[in-house]
């Protein structure tokens, strides 16, 4: 794991609601290719920290970060950086499916090619629209439906279909807030195995409450409680021999 | 990390069934000390009906590895436990095998003393009885640093093994002058030959329980470092 160079380094990152100081010099890295699982109680600043990773932390009313997360070696708090295109490279999905309603299935996987302003033709934005329905291993399910609402879809679909709208514009990152948290087992499963296949092109940061699914499928795990990152650690040692007494009472369920 | 300073488990159910396994892992540990005394006792007492309860007690002993397999196998079921919970339940699922191989090595000695007894005395018996009481007490004292996640007392009872080795050995170069001196010792000496071994071995099962103890408490492996180190030697 040493050998994998890191894509994501996040230094002394602070982050503020108002006055609620959320996040405590936090500095970890994210190796590329890799998926790394945050963990810790509600409140604890997870969701936080990956929505300062691609900038949507300040767009709240009174939130505010400070620190640096380099891309590639690039801060994307430094002052010529546009939020928007920090987006495109870091991409994210959400705890519930959040798919355009009205908007058909290969709309919905095309969304964010448009409305960046960006024309493409017709051949392009199908190639585009099967290649991300592909990898978010819904195309099978859908190919014969693709002008239906991304409402007719089921939960489970309907959060693939919005990794595959995360996945259409090509991100380098892809963070995941809870994504299987409204999901049953099975179609919690479905997303824990594209994880697995979408590693080997994408670096990966997903936030969860089910400590067994950062079991399953991270490389990685952060521990972070208080607005601080207790510990971070490969994800076998962390489960298995975690050297702070804190992770040990979390993930043991020793917690008051 | 030392679990009796460590707070209580959110779930009840969690923490009245660790209890549960750490209770039955205790008591078949007492029955199995008994166990090695008693047939040691029954041995050298020349005492055939002694032999046969301890025989008849082995039931209670694959009973109790029974139920504690079982608790093993909900706890990892219901609970998927982590950390030093996950420590404690795979070494609890190791260490009753361990005591369950302990009690059959009772029950073997049980029944080479009554074919003892079927004929006269060979020798007074000096060493066995030692070594006995040294894997009996290396028995207690490993469930023990079990109990007490007592890393330093599981060490002792590693270290007293070789103490074990070498009383076995000489039984065994004993034996075999008895033997070469007069052939009518053999069906005997061989026999007192399988009861310096089976407590050769139950030195050893105590041995195993004080290694997973040291990796339940500091979750680190020390078994077979002699392997594991040729290994990485022939692999760099």
């Amino acid at each position: 794991m040493a050998d994998t160079a890191e894509k994501l380094i996040v230094k002394k990152l602070n982050a503020y609601f108002n006055k609620h100081h959320a996040l405590h010099d936090v500095t970890l890295s994210f190796a590329d290719k890799r998926v790394a699982a945050i963990i810790g109680p509600s409140g604890c600043g997870k969701s936080t920290l990956v929505r300062c990773l691609n900038r949507m932390h300040e767009v709240v009313p009174g939130a505010r970060a400070n620190g640096e997360v380099l891309l590639d070696g690039e801060n994307i708090y430094g002052d010529d950086i546009d939020p928007v295109q920090v987006r495109r490279r870091i991409g994210m999905v959400f705890q519930k499916p959040t798919p355009f309603p009205t908007m058909s299935i290969e709309d919905n996987v095309a969304a964010g090619l448009t409305l960046n302003g960006a024309s493409i033709s017709r051949a392009e934005r199908d190639q585009i629209v099967e290649r991300s329905l592909r990898q978010a291993a819904l195309w099978e399910e859908v190919k014969d439906r693709l002008r239906r609402p991304g409402a007719s879809l089921s939960g489970g679909q309907q959060q693939r279909l919005c990794v595959a709208r995360a996945l259409a514009v090509k991100p380098e990152v892809l963070l995941m807030d809870e994504p299987c948290s409204a999901l049953d087992p099975i179609s919690t499963a479905r997303i824990e195995e594209l994880l697995l296949e979408l590693k080997a092109e994408f670096t990966i940061v997903i936030v969860t409450h089910n400590m067994q699914q950062a079991a399953r499928c991270s490389d990685m795990t952060a521990f972070m409680y208080t607005g601080n990152l207790i510990e971070y650690g490969e994800t076998k040692q962390i489960f298995t021999n975690p050297t702070r007494r804190e992770t040990e009472d979390y993930i043991t369920g020793r917690f008051g | 990390m030392d679990h009796t300073q460590q707070p209580q488990h959110t779930n009840r159910q969690y923490e009245e069934d660790l209890r549960g396994l750490r209770a039955g892992l205790l008591k078949m540990g007492g029955l199995v000390e008994r166990q090695i005394a008693e047939a040691i006792e029954a041995l050298v007492n020349r005492d055939s009906d002694h032999a046969r309860e301890v025989i008849e007690r082995d039931q209670e002993v694959n009973r109790l590895d029974i139920e504690n397999d079982e608790q093993c196998i909900r706890l990892l079921a219901l609970h998927q436990p982590t950390a030093s919970d996950l420590r404690f339940i795979t070494t609890g699922l190791k260490i009753t095998t361990d005591l369950e191989r302990i009690g059959d090595n009772a029950v073997n000695i049980c029944e080479r003393a009554l074919e003892l007894n079927e004929v006269p005395q060979l020798k007074p018996y000096i060493d066995l009885p030692r070594m006995a009481e040294i894997a009996q007490t290396m028995v207690k004292d490993s469930i023990d640093a079990f109990m007490r996640d007592d890393t330093d007392l599981a060490d002792q009872v590693i270290d007293r093994d070789d103490e074990v080795d070498m009383l076995n050995y000489q039984v065994y170069r004993e034996l075999l002058s008895y033997m070469a001196e007069d052939p009518h010792t053999i069906s005997s000496a061989t026999r007192l030959l399988f009861v310096s071994k089976y407590l050769e071995r139950i030195a050893d099962h105590a041995t195993n329980i004080a290694e997973m103890v040291v990796y339940m408490v500091k979750g680190k492996m020390i078994k077979h470092v002699e392997t594991r180190k040729r290994e990485a030697r022939e692999a760099s």
